[in-house]
């Protein structure tokens, strides 16, 4: 059971960026995922008081405070036209609502869980994180950082001219995700992101060029250019066994999940992707 | 530490400790409604309304309700009758265990979504366990009650 | 009939709608102590050495006890009729730990933080042996479970802890060999089930006290109060009348509480400190130590004629009780027995079984209680037999499922004939709501999706023949209001409301005029308990009765007051009238509290000689992307002969419950072990039971038989309605993709691989 010595509502970032320097102190997010550990917490530091749950939008970017609940951000009007309701998708499956009001963006981030749904979204838009000392960096540095004693402030998610896709594979509606893909394209910029291998989500892009064009090839060429892509993918992540998947079962979804992704950005083929 | 907050309307004061949860000062605090299923965030059988939100009460330290509205099943007992009228209607209140975490996030539901289709209605109360009824009867229960509130405001408008 | 067959609320449903404190840790003294249990790590080992001094120190602490303070007697908490046919295996604390979970220590303190600091201060020093985790070579493994000599298996059911067997059978009837000789088509398949949870969303929970008369209360989320006292009594070496159970609300058993699973630790803690105590399990606790469904591997060999008669059945169980046998011998009968009656041509059978103890968690009762395993590998065994010969399956049953008079072979229920059945009706109705010639084997979908059907028959029983009892008070009030109390236990499903609704019928008075409570075994009447599909046939027939003999008393009574010959009179209900001169019931209840010498008060027993069964029809369509292997049910239709539905509604969501029970045991719920034999699937997190988002369309029709001996008509349904979602949905997949998958649950991993590797059997 987590036990926790003493509460502290922080008056200030300094206030808590201070109280936070202890090994044994947290900083506290919606608290679903802590509370289920045995930690000895010497401090919680809660930052409910220091203005930072909401999205603000303006033309250039997103900016999400780290206390907003997931499922602010599941219902916010911008992020659902931005992302063409991909947010939505991502979020869904997580639990139950009750679950997406308590659990933050920031906790969910912050952690850099294998089998975070948020953050393999987030991976596939420029999306930036604000540190308390650490400033401003991107969030594809961020997630291979080790974990310090610095705050994480803010999401900024720079706006793109972008087509995103995100797809899930679960074994219950509800359940930990057993592979995430999303994929995105911004120009000729194309992302996928691969979550849940288990181990965290990484980012490809494509070296080889193969999806150079994608939006003017013909159908069929389409079609074979997005199967190597996919095959490249499979061939290009690692994955792993647990409990809820084997490596065999997850490079199979690698491949499908990638190849359905692509096929909705490149926009053709049929409907669901499926390869004749 | 001493904190306060609005239960059920009523303005309390309580005593608790750092990792208080506020499911279990809740019961402390006589509401019984509020059930604990699981230790994993789950069930929803502690679904609680903060300030109008619904959330998990065990997942919630009580000192982070501080100056806060809380409301229990307690607090809704006149709506509670109501819409459980329906739910026992179909049998499928069963156990009765799960029932005031499932009725509380339909509550939430109903405020939060405009006439909910039987799809969104799943979504919605996806986080609330059911092992007794196989969830259609609780669904039933809550597409007739909505029908029955559609009336109702159509004869307020007569 | 004014209220048998008609859909009323449950008596209890305001309460439980409105969030009332009705429930045992609701009503649990607020002074109690807090018990909690220190586990074993080791799926085998031996405490050498338990020092308990410092944890005895935490402020707060006021008992901690160890296997030396435990009587030395052995026990089952299995919660079954004396004496019980589960082996005495059992101690409150025991030296040697039998698997992962087991308790090495009891903490009893004043609040929940002191016991947890004193539980990480109790020191153990475990000399760790090799453990049996596979139930394939646990039978005559050098490595015993049970070595202890005085391991007791009170009934003779082929149990010898020197082997680790709790229980091993072989039952022939005609010439096996002979009959598939004769068999076109045979089939010969392994099938393998998990050990599924119950997940009733209420945990195992139990709070004890002693009154004035130095009894100790057990207010207790139980299925079985009468059970509950004599385990209870046994395992603290007192004699029962020392023991009151009192059963509350009860937030959900499915067969997890009929087993004394967590009652005998605080009942210990109040019996020696004789304070309060309380123990509530955690979600974690119920998924580690409890009682699930034994896992079981099921080798059945079908066979049938040219013409697709099933003319023979061989069934081969191995099934895993775990560290301890609670319901392990008489779980495997109902995997033979249940199964084997759904063929009502066949010639001769032959039906064995091992059930072997290994070091992992001791198994218990699960709806459908061993019958569900055995019709999913026989159900599942006759499809593919249909497969194997080009006929539709629901053709096949319709030559070979069991009608009205006709036999029911290897039924264990002491019924060798259908006394009412309409399955066949069932068959028809079902084929018919889902447009099965329509939708089997397969359709593609626009979407690429593939859809499949699937089908399965079941029965179950009504009641344990010749064992179990029913028990029902019907009281007259001074008000004309009747009280009617029960020994069986409402646990969620609604019969304390049914029983009332016979009890209105049967006295001819309204619902609102029956008052019904609480089981105690102090007032109630003995009832064996709410298991093996009893309640509303056995206590039904009790209910009855009693009622009969109270008619009668009352009629007589109010003969009396009118002066006249009781033959002379009748009672409507309402008044007891003759020669055209009538005293009204309300005079008659006012009258017998004054002067009178003649209780207006009934107590009945039933118990009954067969134990007929009820039917299910099942039918399933799933829907299957071919390359995730996501698969989802998307309509399943049951039409179910329980005899006559006392309430439909709640024989409904009985059925609706059932099936995603079922559903969840076929397609999400899965038990894994770590290699040191420690469960993995340890909460909801990781134990995914479905939620409403898993769960498509469900559709349930009644075609009701009347059943001369049930009351009413009735019949049973708890259990029956999980028996066929497993086998329905296992063809369902197949006929959709091709691939045959045996051993639950069927995942999507298991389906895309299946098909990626080309069509193989998994």
């Amino acid at each position: 059971m987590l036990k926790i010595k003493s509460y502290v509502k922080a008056e200030s970032l300094q206030q808590a960026y201070e109280l936070n320097q202890k090994k044994t102190a947290v900083i506290l997010g919606g608290m679903v995922w802590l509370k289920m550990g045995n930690r000895r917490v010497s401090t919680a530091i809660d930052l409910s008081g220091l203005d930072l749950c909401g999205i603000q939008e303006d033309p250039e970017e997103f900016v999400i405070g780290c206390m907003t609940p997931l499922h602010d951000l599941e219902v916010h009007p911008g992020l659902l036209h931005y992302t063409g309701g991909a947010i939505k998708e991502c979020l869904r499956h997580i639990v139950g609502v009750q679950f997406r009001n308590c659990a933050t963006v920031g906790g969910s981030i912050w952690g850099r869980y294998g089998f975070s749904d948020v953050l393999t979204l987030f991976l596939a838009m420029d999306t930036w994180v604000e540190l308390y000392k650490g400033g401003r960096i991107p969030l594809s540095e961020f997630v291979s950082m080790e974990k310090d004693r610095d705050i994480l402030l803010r999401l900024i998610i720079r706006k793109k001219k972008t087509k995103i896709c995100y797809l899930s594979q679960r074994n219950t509606k509800t359940d930990f995700p057993v592979l995430t893909c999303c994929a995105s394209k911004a120009g000729e910029n194309v992302r996928t992101v691969i979550g849940a291998r288990p181990g965290k989500a990484m980012v490809l892009q494509d070296p080889e060029g193969i999806l150079k064009g994608l939006c003017a090839m013909d159908p069929e060429k389409k079609k074979d250019a997005i199967h190597r892509y996919s095959v490249w993918t499979a061939q290009n992540v690692p994955v792993g066994s647990n409990m809820r998947g084997s490596e065999e079962y997850r490079t199979h979804l690698v491949q499908v999940l990638t190849r359905r992704a692509w096929t909705d950005i490149g926009g053709t083929v049929n409907e669901n992707g499926f390869l004749a | 530490m001493k904190m306060d907050f609005w239960l059920n309307n009523v303005h309390r004061e309580a005593e608790v400790q750092p990792d208080t949860l506020l499911l279990d000062l809740l019961r402390q605090m006589g509401c019984f409604s509020v059930k604990r299923g699981c230790e994993t965030a789950n069930c929803g059988l502690c679904t609680v309304l903060l300030d109008g939100r619904p959330v998990l009460s065990c997942s919630m330290l009580a000192l982070r309700v501080q100056g806060k509205k809380v409301v229990t099943l307690e607090g809704m007992e006149k709506e509670a009758q109501e819409f459980g009228a329906f739910l026992a209607g179909e049998g499928a209140e069963q156990c009765g265990f799960c029932n005031p975490g499932f009725i509380m996030n339909v509550f939430a539901m109903l405020k939060e979504l405009q006439d909910p289709d039987e799809e969104q209605i799943r979504e919605y109360l996806a986080g609330n366990l059911c092992r007794c009824s196989g969830f259609v009867g609780q669904t039933r229960s809550i597409l007739k009650y909505l029908r029955y509130k559609q009336d109702r405001k159509g004869e307020y408008r007569e | 009939m004014k209220y048998v067959n008609h859909p009323v609320p449950k008596k209890d449903a305001m309460a439980l709608v409105t969030g009332k404190p009705v429930y045992t840790d609701d009503l649990a003294p607020k002074d109690c102590l807090v018990v909690k249990l220190l586990r074993s790590p080791h799926p085998n080992a031996w405490v050498r050495e338990i020092r308990t001094e410092a944890a005895k120190k935490v402020e707060g602490i006021v008992c901690v006890l160890t296997y030396q303070d435990v009587p030395d007697q052995r026990f089952t908490i299995a919660g079954q009729t004396y004496p019980e046919l589960s082996p005495y295996d059992r101690k409150i604390l025991d030296v040697h730990l039998r698997f992962a979970g087991d308790p090495v220590a009891i903490v009893a303190g004043e609040t929940e933080a002191a016991v947890d600091q004193a539980l990480a201060k109790i020191k153990v020093s475990y000399q760790v042996e090799k453990a049996v985790l596979d139930m394939h070579q646990a039978k005559d493994n050098p490595v015993l479970v049970h070595p202890e000599e005085d391991w007791e298996a009170k009934v003779p059911v082929g149990a010898d802890n020197k082997r680790n067997l709790a229980a091993s059978g072989d039952e022939i009837s005609g010439d096996v060999d002979a009959a598939f000789a004769d068999c076109a088509y045979v089939v010969d398949e392994t099938y393998h089930t998990k050990a599924n949870q119950q997940c009733m969303m209420e945990t195992f929970r139990t709070c004890c006290y002693m009154d004035c008369y130095g009894r100790l209360n057990v207010l207790t989320s139980t299925q079985i109060p009468f059970h509950v006292r004599r385990i209870v009594g046994r395992a603290l070496g007192i004699p029962s009348s020392k023991v009151r159970v009192i059963k509350p609300r009860i937030g959900g058993g499915f067969g997890a509480k009929q087993t004394a699973v967590c009652e005998v630790y605080p009942a210990l803690v109040t019996w020696i400190t004789g304070r309060p105590s309380k123990i509530v399990y955690s979600r974690y606790e119920s998924l580690i130590c409890a009682s699930p469904r034994h896992e079981m591997e099921v080798r059945v060999k079908a066979g049938a004629d040219q013409e697709g008669i099933v003319k023979a059945l061989d069934i081969k169980v191995l099934s895993n009780t775990g560290a301890y046998g609670d319901h392990g011998p008489t779980t495997v009968g109902l995997t033979g027995h249940k199964a084997l009656a759904l063929y009502r041509h066949l010639q001769a059978y032959h039906f064995s079984y091992d059930v072997v103890y290994t070091n992992v968690q001791a198994s218990g009762a699960y709806r459908g209680y061993g019958a569900t395993q055995g019709i999913f590998a026989v159900e599942s065994a006759i499809n593919e037999l249909a497969h194997q010969m080009g006929m539709d399956p629901v053709v096949l049953r319709e030559k070979n499922m069991p009608v009205e008079g006709g036999p029911l072979h290897g039924y264990d229920g002491n019924s060798p004939t259908a006394t009412s059945c309409s399955l066949d009706r069932c068959l028809k109705r079902a084929k018919e709501m889902f447009h099965w010639d329509e939708r089997y084997p397969s359709r593609v979908m626009p979407n690429g999706k593939i859809r499949g059907a699937g089908m399965a028959l079941a029965l179950q029983g009504s009641s344990i023949a010749c064992v179990d009892v029913g028990g029902a008070t019907v009281k007259l009030n001074e008000d004309g209001s009747y009280t009617l109390s029960l020994g069986c236990a409402d646990m969620g499903t609604g019969c304390d409301t049914i029983l009332s609704q016979m009890t209105a019928d049967c006295m001819d008075t309204e619902l609102d005029n029956v008052v019904v409570g609480a089981v105690d075994t102090d007032i109630s009447p003995y009832d064996s308990g709410s298991y093996a599909s009893a309640t509303t046939y056995a206590t039904g027939n009790a209910v009855l009765k009693a009622c009969s003999m109270l008619r009668e008393k009352i009629q007589a009574f109010g003969a009396g007051m009118l002066g006249l010959p009781v033959e002379d009179t009748m009672f409507d209900g309402v008044c007891v009238t003759g020669q055209g001169r009538q005293v009204s019931l309300a005079e008659i209840a006012v009258q017998a509290t004054c002067g009178n010498v003649q209780e207006l008060q009934a107590t009945a027993s039933f118990s009954s000689m067969i134990s007929p069964p009820p039917y299910m029809a099942g039918l399933a369509e799933v829907e299957i992307d071919p390359e995730t292997g996501s698969v989802e049910v998307t309509d399943y239709v049951a039409v179910v002969d329980c005899g006559t539905p006392v309430n439909p509604n709640l024989a409904r969501v009985q059925t609706e419950g059932g099936i995603v029970q079922g559903i969840g045991m076929a397609l999400t719920e899965e038990v894994q072990y770590t290699d040191t034999g420690r469960i993995r699937n340890n909460s909801f997190m990781q134990y995914k039971i479905p939620s409403r988002m898993d769960v498509g369309q469900i559709r349930v029709e009644f075609e009701s038989s009347y059943e001369q001996s049930g009351p009413f008509g009735a019949k049973s349904i708890g259990e029956l309605v999980i028996d066929t979602p497993c086998p329905a949905i296992a063809d369902a997949v197949y006929n959709a993709v091709g691939v045959r998958i045996r051993e639950l649950p069927i995942t999507p991993e298991k389906i895309a691989m299946g098909i990626a590797k080309g069509r193989q059997e998994v």
